[in-house]
C-alpha cells in the first residue's frame, strides 16, 4: 500500500493539487481531500467495466477487437484518404497530446476544433474583441474582498472552488468566510424551525413583503459588514447561491440588461425603469455600491452566461464593466473553464497557430473562423468527410442533424471507455487516463500549468493519446509518401 | 558531424578584435576550430560578410503573456501567415508570431541565440513548453523576481544572504537565467490598483522602498556570480518626464561598481528616457540619460527602439498597461501572478504622425548614437513592444546610414522634427559597431563565453550577409545593405547551415540555457517553508517546479556562488 501526496485531480478546471491518494495492488483505494466528483473518478470510475481494453475496427457493421498496428493504419487511411477530416475533442487530454494533434492537423489539411467551442468559445471570442483584466486564482485567495459568482454554479460543478480559491479560503490581506457560512447556515436552520413553530402555534405567520415584478429580496443587513462578500447571480438558487451573502435572481436570458444596467450605476447614471431583469433598480445599486467600494472584485461567469441569449455579446458587456470598475478600484474577471484541461487546448493551439480554436489548415496555413470551422457548424453543414474524435463525447451531447452528418463518414474515437461515440465509431482505440495512468500538462481555469502525475499502471498493452497520436502522425505520413511515389509512376508512364 | 569551411568571408568578431580581416573559419562538431580537413564542406565567403550568430538580449516570444495576446489578436495574425513546406512548419504572425513562425524568422535575419525576458515563476512551465517550439534558436528566460514576496520580506529583513539563497532556489526551479525586476514595488502595488511613482516611494504592506529592492537584488546578483547582471526594467516606464526617475536608478547602483563589471542592465531604455512633464510638452531626455551612461561604467542597455506599425505591447508592468488602456481605449488585458507579478497587454499602433511615437523613435536613435561605446547599448525592439523583432534590418539602416534616418524623419510629426537631436547627429555606425550592438555586446552582458564571436572553442553559430564591405558603402546604399540583413545568405547554427539565402533549409532544435546555481549552503526547504509556500501559492510545493520533461534541448550552466 502506498500513499502518494500532491496528486492532481484530473477532472474541472480548478486542478486541485493537494489529493492525497492510497494505491493498493494498482488500484486507488482511497482518496483524501478532493471532493465527491473527484473521488467518484479517481476512486471508482475510471476502471469500470465501461472501460475499453483493445482497439476495435468496424467490420460488417460490428466493433471487431484488432490489433495496435491494424487500427493504427486503418484511421490513418481514413484520414489520408478524407479530402477534409475534422480533429475535435482534445479538452481531456493533454498538453503534449495537443502538440501533436496540431502536427496532425496540419499534415492532413483538416479542421481542428477543441469543446470550447461549445463552451467558452463566446469567452474567448469576448476577450477578442475587448480584452480581459484577470489574475491567477491565488490573487483573489490573498486580496478579494468581493467574489460574484455569476450564471455559474461552483458548489456542483467545481466543488472546491470557493473552498480552496475564493470566499472560504485565507489568503494574506482577506480572512475566510467559513465560520460565517456555518453560523449562516445554523442560523438558516433555526430561523426555518422558529418560523414553523410560529406558523403552527400561532397560526399567523406573515412572509416579509416584496415587490410584485421580482423574486429577489432585499440585500441583507450583513452585505454591509467589512471583510469578505459573496454575490451570486443566476436564474434559478443553486447550491452556490445558499453559501452566498446575497442571491440576486435574473429572469433568464437577461443577464445583459442586467450587466448593463450595473454598468451606468457604477458611473452613477440614472436609470427611468423600476426593475431590470426583474431586479429592482434599489438592489442593484447596492450591488454597485458594493462593487466600487470593495479593495478586490472579481467577477467568475459560466454558461449560463456565454450560451443564453446575447452569448459573447453578455461577456464582452460584463468585461465592459469590469474595466469600468478598474477606474475607480481592482476588479478582475474570470471564466469558470469546465473540463481540466480545455484551457490547455486553447494555450497549445494558440503558441502553434496563434489561434485558440475554430482552426482550418485546409490552404495550408492556419486560418480561424468560429461559426465556420467550428465543429457544430461544420458538421451541420456537412463539410468535412471524417472525423477523429479525442477525449470527447460529441456522440451523446451535439445536436441531431450534427451527428447524423458525422457518422454518414468515418469516425474514428480515441477516449478511455466505451462512451456513445465510441459505439458510433469505426475504429475506437482505447486509452490512458490522463493524469491517474499517464503524465502530462494542463493549464488550471487560470492559465497556470500543472504537471499532472501518474498513480497507477495503465491496463496492458494500452498507449496513451500522444503514442497513439504519434503512431497515427507516423502512419499518414507513411501512406502519404506512398501515394506521392505511385503518382509520379502513374505520371511517368 | 559535418565540417565546414567558411572560406575568404570579411570577418567581423568583436570580441577578438577583427574588423573586416579576410579569413577562412572553420567548425568541426558545432563548434569553431582552428583548421578544417580536407573532407570539409566549403562555403564561399568571398565578397561576404561573415559575423558571429545574433545574439538578442531582451525579446518577448514565449510564455502566458505573449500567448494570450496571440489568442485575443487573431486581427493580427490573418495579415502575415506562412505556409506549412515539406521541412517547416505553418504559423502566422505579425507581431505576435506563433512560436514556429518566431525559430524560422529570427535564423532568417541571422540571428542564432534569444532571451526570452520575462517569466512568471508560476508560469514558467508553459515558457519552457514554448520555447521547445521555438527551433533554430538557442534560448534562455529570466524569471521575474522583483516584487516576489521572499524577495521583498528577504530584503526587508535586510537578510541578503537568505534572499540569494532563495533567488539562487528559484532559478534552479524555474530554469532560469536571470534576474528580471519590472517596475519594482509597483507591481505589489498593483495587487489593489495602485503604483510607486519614484524610487524612494513606500511599497504597501512590505515596508519597502524600490531603492532597497533594486539595490538589495543587485547585491544578490554579486553573490551569486550571475553570468549576467540584474535585468532592470525601471519604474515610471512610459510616463513623461521619466527620465529623471532613471536617473535616479542608475545613480543607485554606483557605489555597487568594484570589480569592472557592470551592476545592472537598463532594459529598452527608449521607454525610460522620456523628458517633459505632460504628454503635451513630451521631449526627448536622450541627451541627460546618454552623457550620464558615458560618463559612467556601471551600466548596460538595450534600445526597445519604436517602428512606425501596429503592434502589440506586453509586459509585466500592469499598471503601465493600465495607463496605457485609458490613453487608448483599445482592447486590454491584465493578468496578476499571485505572490510574484503581474502583466498587461494593449494593441497598440506607434504612428509617424503622432508627435509622442515619433519623439519615442527619435529618442532611441538618440541614445545609440550618443552612448559612445558600443558595448554599452545594443539592438532590440523590446519585441513586440515597441515593434516586431523583424524590422531589426529597418534599424540597422538607421544606425548606419543618415541617409536612412533623415528619410524617415522627414516624413515624422513636424513637432517631433523639430525637437529631435537626430539633425545633429552625423555619427554612423560602422560593420564593426554594429557586430557589437546585435551580438557581441548581447553575449558578452549576458556572460555567455561561447557565444558572440568566432574564436577556438566558441559554438558555431555563424550569420553571412551578402555585403561586401570593400566594394559597398553601406551608408549610401543603405537599401541594399538592409535586404541583406533581413534575408542572411547562410546561417549556421552549430555548425549545420539552417538558413540559405534567407530560405530555410534545414530543422535544428535549440537548446534552453539555465543556471545551476550552487550555493555553500542550499536554501533549506523545510515543513516551515512548505506551509509558507502553501499559504502563498495556490500550487503545492511539489508541483511548483519546472521538471527536466519541460526542457527538449537542456544546457545547464553551473555557477558557483559566493554565499
Amino acid at each position: 500500500m502506498t500513499v502518494i501526496n500532491s496528486v492532481i485531480c484530473p477532472i474541472c478546471g480548478c486542478l486541485c493539487d493537494d489529493i492525497e491518494v492510497t494505491v493498493e495492488d494498482n488500484k486507488i483505494v482511497k482518496m483524501k481531500n478532493g471532493c465527491a466528483v473527484c473521488e467518484s473518478k479517481m476512486v471508482h470510475g475510471y476502471n469500470d467495466e465501461e472501460r475499453l481494453l483493445t482497439p476495435m475496427i468496424r467490420k460488417n457493421g460490428e466493433l471487431a477487437p484488432a490489433t495496435m498496428d491494424e487500427a493504427v493504419h486503418k484511421a490513418a487511411q481514413i484520414l489520408t484518404d478524407a479530402k477534409y477530416p475534422l480533429l475535435f475533442g482534445w479538452s481531456s487530454s493533454t498538453c503534449e497530446a495537443q502538440r501533436v494533434g496540431v502536427e496532425l492537423a496540419e499534415e492532413l489539411g483538416a479542421a481542428l476544433d477543441n469543446t470550447c467551442s461549445i463552451c467558452h468559445g463566446p469567452s474567448v471570442m469576448a476577450t477578442q474583441e475587448i480584452g480581459i483584466p484577470t489574475c491567477t486564482l491565488g490573487q483573489i485567495r490573498h486580496r478579494a474582498d468581493l467574489i460574484i459568482y455569476w450564471a455559474c454554479d461552483p458548489w456542483s460543478a467545481h466543488p472546491r472552488h470557493v473552498e480552496r480559491y475564493t470566499a472560504f479560503t485565507e489568503g494574506r490581506f482577506e480572512k475566510s468566510e467559513w465560520k460565517d457560512y456555518l453560523e449562516k447556515v445554523k442560523g438558516a436552520s433555526s430561523r426555518k424551525k422558529v418560523e414553523a413553530a410560529s406558523r403552527r402555534i400561532l397560526n399567523r405567520y406573515q412572509p416579509p413583503p416584496r415587490p410584485e415584478t421580482c423574486t429577489v429580496n432585499a440585500p441583507p443587513q450583513s452585505f454591509l459588514k467589512y471583510g469578505r462578500k459573496m454575490i451570486v447571480v443566476d436564474v434559478r438558487k443553486t447550491m452556490t447561491a445558499e453559501a452566498a451573502d446575497y442571491f440576486i435572481q435574473v429572469q433568464p436570458n437577461k443577464d445583459y440588461e442586467v450587466l448593463n444596467a450595473l454598468r451606468c450605476l457604477v458611473v452613477d447614471q440614472e436609470l427611468d425603469v423600476d426593475t431590470v431583469g426583474g431586479v429592482p433598480v434599489e438592489y442593484l445599486k447596492e450591488v454597485a455600491d458594493a462593487m466600487v467600494n470593495c479593495e478586490f472584485g472579481v467577477i467568475f461567469f459560466g454558461l449560463g452566461l456565454t450560451q443564453s441569449a446575447g452569448r459573447f455579446r453578455n461577456i464582452e458587456d460584463a468585461i465592459a464593466l469590469t474595466r469600468d470598475l478598474n477606474r475607480k478600484t481592482k476588479f478582475v474577471i474570470m471564466p469558470m473553464r469546465g473540463h481540466f484541461n480545455v484551457t490547455g487546448s486553447n494555450v497549445v493551439f494558440a503558441w502553434s497557430t496563434g489561434y485558440p480554436y475554430a482552426i482550418d489548415f485546409s490552404q495550408g496555413y492556419p486560418q480561424y473562423n468560429p461559426g465556420e470551422f467550428t465543429t457544430i457548424d461544420l458538421l451541420k453543414r456537412g463539410d468535412n468527410d471524417a472525423t477523429l474524435v479525442i477525449s470527447s463525447d460529441p456522440g451523446a451531447h451535439f445536436p441531431k442533424p450534427a451527428v447524423q452528418n458525422m457518422v454518414k463518414h468515418p469516425l474514428i474515437v480515441i477516449d478511455p471507455h466505451m462512451n456513445c461515440t465510441s459505439m458510433l465509431g469505426d475504429v475506437v482505440f482505447p486509452t490512458q487516463w490522463c493524469g491517474i495512468e499517464c503524465e502530462g500538462t494542463a493549464y488550471r481555469m487560470d492559465h497556470v500549468p500543472i504537471m499532472l502525475r501518474k498513480v497507477v499502471e495503465p491496463p496492458p498493452c494500452i498507449l496513451n493519446d500522444e503514442e497513439i497520436l504519434r503512431r497515427i502522425l507516423e502512419e499518414v505520413r507513411v501512406i502519404k509518401a506512398q501515394k506521392a511515389k505511385a503518382e509520379i509512376e502513374e505520371t511517368c508512364k | 558531424m559535418t565540417e565546414l569551411l567558411i572560406k575568404n568571408g570579411f570577418v567581423f568578431d568583436p570580441i577578438n578584435g577583427i574588423d573586416g580581416e579576410k579569413m577562412d573559419i572553420a567548425i568541426k562538431n558545432g563548434k569553431i576550430v582552428e583548421k578544417a580537413t580536407r573532407r570539409a564542406k566549403v562555403i564561399d565567403a568571398s565578397g561576404l560578410t561573415v559575423m558571429p550568430g545574433g545574439v538578442d538580449i531582451h525579446t518577448h516570444v514565449a510564455g502566458t503573456e505573449v500567448n494570450t495576446a496571440r489568442i485575443i489578436r487573431p486581427e493580427d495574425h490573418v495579415k502575415d501567415v506562412e505556409r506549412k513546406t515539406a521541412i517547416t512548419r505553418a504559423g502566422t504572425g505579425y507581431s505576435i508570431p506563433s512560436t514556429f513562425t518566431t525559430g524560422y524568422r529570427y535564423s532568417r535575419m541571422g540571428y542564432t541565440t534569444i532571451m526570452n525576458p520575462s517569466m512568471p515563476p508560476l508560469e514558467a512551465k508553459h515558457t519552457h513548453e514554448e520555447l521547445n517550439d521555438i527551433p533554430l534558436v538557442d534560448k534562455a528566460t529570466y524569471p521575474l523576481l522583483g516584487d516576489w514576496w521572499f524577495v521583498l520580506e528577504n530584503l526587508s529583513k535586510g537578510d541578503i544572504e537568505a534572499c540569494a539563497r532563495h533567488v539562487a532556489w528559484m532559478l534552479d526551479t524555474t530554469k532560469g537565467y536571470a534576474i528580471k525586476i519590472v517596475n519594482p514595488g509597483g507591481l505589489e502595488s498593483w495587487g489593489f490598483g495602485h503604483n510607486v511613482h519614484s524610487i524612494d516611494d513606500q511599497v504597501p504592506n512590505f515596508c519597502i522602498t524600490p531603492r532597497e529592492i533594486i539595490r538589495g537584488l543587485a547585491k544578490v546578483n554579486k553573490l551569486l556570480n550571475l553570468p549576467h547582471t540584474i535585468h532592470l526594467h525601471t519604474n515610471n516606464l512610459g510616463l513623461p518626464g521619466n527620465y529623471k526617475t532613471t536617473l535616479d536608478t542608475m545613480k543607485a547602483f554606483e557605489d555597487l561598481y568594484t570589480d569592472g563589471k557592470p551592476v545592472a542592465h537598463i532594459t529598452h531604455i527608449q521607454f525610460s528616457s522620456f523628458g517633459g512633464d505632460s504628454w503635451g510638452n513630451m521631449r526627448s531626455g536622450a541627451e541627460e540619460i546618454a552623457s550620464y551612461i558615458n560618463a559612467h561604467r556601471h551600466i548596460t542597455c538595450d534600445m526597445g527602439q519604436v517602428i512606425f506599425t501596429d503592434t502589440t505591447t506586453m509586459t509585466a508592468d500592469g499598471p503601465f498597461e493600465f495607463t496605457l488602456y485609458e490613453l487608448s481605449g483599445h482592447k486590454w488585458v491584465n493578468g496578476d501572478v499571485e505572490t510574484e507579478t503581474s502583466g498587461g497587454i494593449i494593441p497598440f499602433h506607434y504612428k509617424r504622425n503622432n508627435a509622442v511615437n515619433a519623439t519615442q523613435w527619435s529618442i532611441a536613435l538618440e541614445l545609440a548614437l550618443l552612448i559612445e561605446d558600443p558595448w554599452k547599448i545594443f539592438l532590440t525592439t523590446d519585441h513586440p513592444n515597441g515593434g516586431p523583432f523583424f524590422a531589426y534590418p529597418r534599424i540597422l539602416a538607421w544606425l548606419y546610414s543618415k541617409k536612412a534616418r533623415m528619410a524617415t524623419l522627414h516624413r515624422c510629426h513636424k513637432k517631433a522634427q523639430k525637437k529631435s537631436l537626430l539633425l545633429s547627429i552625423d555619427r554612423e555606425l560602422s560593420l564593426y559597431e554594429l557586430a557589437i550592438m546585435t551580438r557581441a555586446g548581447q553575449a558578452k552582458a549576458l556572460g555567455l563565453k561561447h557565444k558572440g564571436h568566432l574564436g577556438v572553442g566558441a559554438d558555431a553559430d555563424v550569420a553571412i550577409y551578402n555585403i561586401n564591405p570593400e566594394t559597398m558603402d553601406i551608408a549610401s546604399r543603405y537599401k541594399t545593405a538592409r535586404r541583406a540583413f533581413k534575408h542572411a545568405a547562410y546561417t549556421i547554427k552549430d555548425g549545420k547551415i539552417v538558413v540559405k539565402d534567407g530560405k530555410v533549409v534545414a530543422y535544428a532544435d535549440g537548446r534552453t540555457m539555465w543556471l545551476d546555481v550552487e550555493t555553500k549552503e542550499p536554501c533549506v526547504i523545510d515543513e516551515e517553508m512548505k506551509r509558507k509556500f502553501r499559504e502563498y501559492w495556490t500550487v503545492e510545493y511539489d508541483n511548483y517546479p519546472v521538471f527536466d520533461h519541460y526542457l527538449k534541448v537542456p544546457e545547464k550552466l553551473t555557477i558557483k556562488a559566493t554565499v
